[in-house]
């Protein structure tokens, strides 16, 4: 008797299981009717609030499809997407900085959004502007007190990221033009509210964020002269940020095509995407490519 | 008829017995082959700087630089093995004689109190996620000591006072179960020759305990060392040997959580991750053959 319920149970499962393998494998072959499969989105903490608001919305429209979001780091995402782990790898670099070039080759680029980064200091420290420069300086630890760049007479505090990251890749890129160093005493965290709570509360602390994460917390410095808002990462005048790409292998599925289709579409670049904080790639004047050159 | 039905009757237990034996074995052999491919896969990854990079092992572990992405990249991890030794043995030496009095307290002094009381709200500690004693350490210790020592609060000291509360429970609770396993005629023998309960305590239970009181502070230690989360939000993770308990540094751990996500899989900076990864699970090895030693050596 028991043994009967036992192999009806067995049996029941296998079929379940079965069923639900036959769900996932038919991934979207349905030819435009109705879009189904299931697929995952790895890498970029810094993209991964936009993917998953933006998959949560899709799937609401596409009850058959299914999209997991996981966070992970841009490294992570461009190497599981390139080893077909992933379907989808987020990133804040370009793949060429950190795969090797044909590994590269052979992902295709969907620039998405666009975030714009921002030196911050302690609310304290009575400096406005920095220019290239001073910041230079002060990253690569030639200045370690506000009074010699124009400020109080306090030691600075280095808040940064670690030497991995891809927020600090672009700010030492865009913003240094070179690459700093981790000084001693320097402090290193790896999430974004952890510096912005640092900065805020350390004196003489300086930092950098993306424009998505700042507030009265902590006070914005003006690079070169020239604000860091939306309208000029826009139109080219501040030169520091950096596309959030969305990485595919080859031809996409259906589904991940639409989906993909549907982050570029205008409902969600003037909405979730504005309401996020990042800049719509739609709305960018200037190009850049992944050496850096900057077209109109 | 007697014997065949003995024998009908024996046959289940037989079955029920080869059932048991071949789920066991499995289990085990699930167990053997878990740990031996951990094992494999930490080994091949972190011994691949070496064999596939050639960067050169007493470079790597005497080397004071950590540069990942320099030109040409340097990899020195002694800067992370200072802070990792340097933070779990402070928090021992804060955390032992907490956890050695709260367990005299609970066993000797005053069980009744001591173990409906005090016992659980000390295993309570066990149970709070790191990432919570990271955020309490970040909100709380390091702008305490920023606004009474030197320096900007962050660094070793923050580090091991979370890291001291985080083992209290590991070390009170050994430390409990050793003193309770006291055998009650040494305290009662030392009772009859007149010596006062801090007396037989300090010359009788501590000394008779000490070899587990030791595999507590040691399982302890293993604790300390693995700690990430709560560790890297403190300790401000500048791959530097700093010059005060008040002064930025960092860990294996920490260098491990902070990069392994932004590096891709199988370049040289990753290949670098894993041999700190390689590092801390033979010092975790080494950890438990002390603990081994240990108990070799209890005096029960």
């Amino acid at each position: 008797m028991k043994k009967t319920v036992m192999l009806l149970m067995v049996l029941t499962l296998t079929v379940a299981l079965a069923a639900c393998g036959q769900k996932n494998n038919d991934g979207g072959n349905n030819g435009g009717s109705e879009l189904s499969g299931s697929f995952l989105a790895t890498g970029s903490s810094a993209l991964q609030p936009l993917v998953d608001q933006v998959s949560k919305k899709f799937m609401d429209s596409n009850k058959k499809v299914s999209i997991q979001v996981q966070a992970g780091g841009s490294g992570t995402g461009l190497t599981q997407v390139s080893e077909g782990q992933s379907d989808i790898g987020n990133s804040d670099v370009f793949a060429e900085e950190k795969l090797d070039a044909d590994k590269a080759a052979a992902l295709v680029d969907h620039q998405v959004a666009v975030v714009g980064m921002s030196a911050v200091v302690n609310k304290e420290v009575a400096v406005d502007n920095l220019t290239k420069q001073q910041l230079v300086d002060i990253f690569t630890g030639k200045v370690t007190n506000w009074k010699e760049v124009g400020g109080n007479d306090q030691s600075i505090q280095i808040i940064n990221r670690p030497s991995s990251s891809g927020t600090r890749a672009t700010f030492e890129k865009y913003a240094l033009g070179q690459k700093s160093e981790d000084l001693k005493g320097s402090i290193q965290e790896d999430s974004s509210g952890t510096v912005k709570k640092l900065v805020g509360e350390t004196p003489g602390a300086i930092g950098y964020l993306a424009l998505s994460y700042l507030d009265d917390s902590v006070k914005a410095v003006k690079y070169e002269g020239v604000d860091a808002n939306v309208e000029n990462v826009a139109n080219g005048t501040y030169p520091v940020w950096a596309y959030e790409h969305m990485y595919t292998k080859g031809e996409p599925t259906a589904a991940v095509k639409a989906f993909l289709e549907y982050m570029l579409s205008d409902e969600v670049q003037n909405g979730d995407v504005v309401e996020l904080g990042y800049i719509p790639a739609s709305k960018m004047e200037v190009k850049r490519d992944v050496s850096g050159n900057i077209t109109k | 008829m007697a014997q065949s039905l003995e024998r009908q009757k024996a046959k289940p237990h037989l079955a029920e017995e080869w059932v048991g034996k071949v789920y066991t074995l499995l289990c085990i052999a699930f167990l053997i082959g878990t740990i031996v491919s951990i094992v494999y896969f930490v080994a091949s990854k972190g011994l691949s700087t070496f064999f596939v990079n050639h960067v050169n092992v007493l470079d790597l572990l005497t080397g004071l630089k950590w540069a990942p992405e320099g030109e040409p990249a340097v990899f020195g991890a002694l800067p992370f093995i200072f802070g990792s030794f340097s933070t779990s043995l402070l928090a021992a030496a804060i955390a032992a004689p907490l956890g050695f009095c709260a367990a005299v307290f609970m066993v000797e002094i005053a069980p009744k109190f001591g173990r409906r009381y005090l016992q659980p709200v000390i295993e309570l500690l066990a149970g709070i996620p790191s990432v919570v004693y990271g955020f309490v350490g970040l909100s709380v210790i390091v702008p305490f000591f920023r606004n009474v020592f030197p320096g900007q609060g962050i660094g070793i000291a923050a580090g091991a006072l979370v890291l001291s509360i985080m083992i209290l429970p590991t070390i009170t609770t050994i430390a409990t179960d050793a003193l309770a396993a006291l055998p009650k005629g040494l305290k009662e023998g030392s009772f009859a020759l007149g010596a006062t309960r801090w007396q037989t305590i300090y010359r009788i239970v501590l000394p008779t305990t000490l070899p587990a009181l030791m595999t507590g502070i040691v399982l302890g230690i293993a604790r300390a060392f693995g700690e990430a989360l709560a560790v890297q939000m403190v300790i401000g993770n500048a791959p530097h040997i700093p010059s005060s308990l008040f002064e930025s540094a960092s860990t294996l751990t920490s260098a491990i959580t902070l990069s392994m996500g932004n590096t891709a899989m199988g370049s040289l900076a990753n290949n670098a991750l894993w041999s700190l990864a390689l590092i801390l699970m033979l010092m975790t090895f080494v950890f438990v053959f002390i603990v081994r030693f240990l108990e070799g050596r209890s005096k029960l």
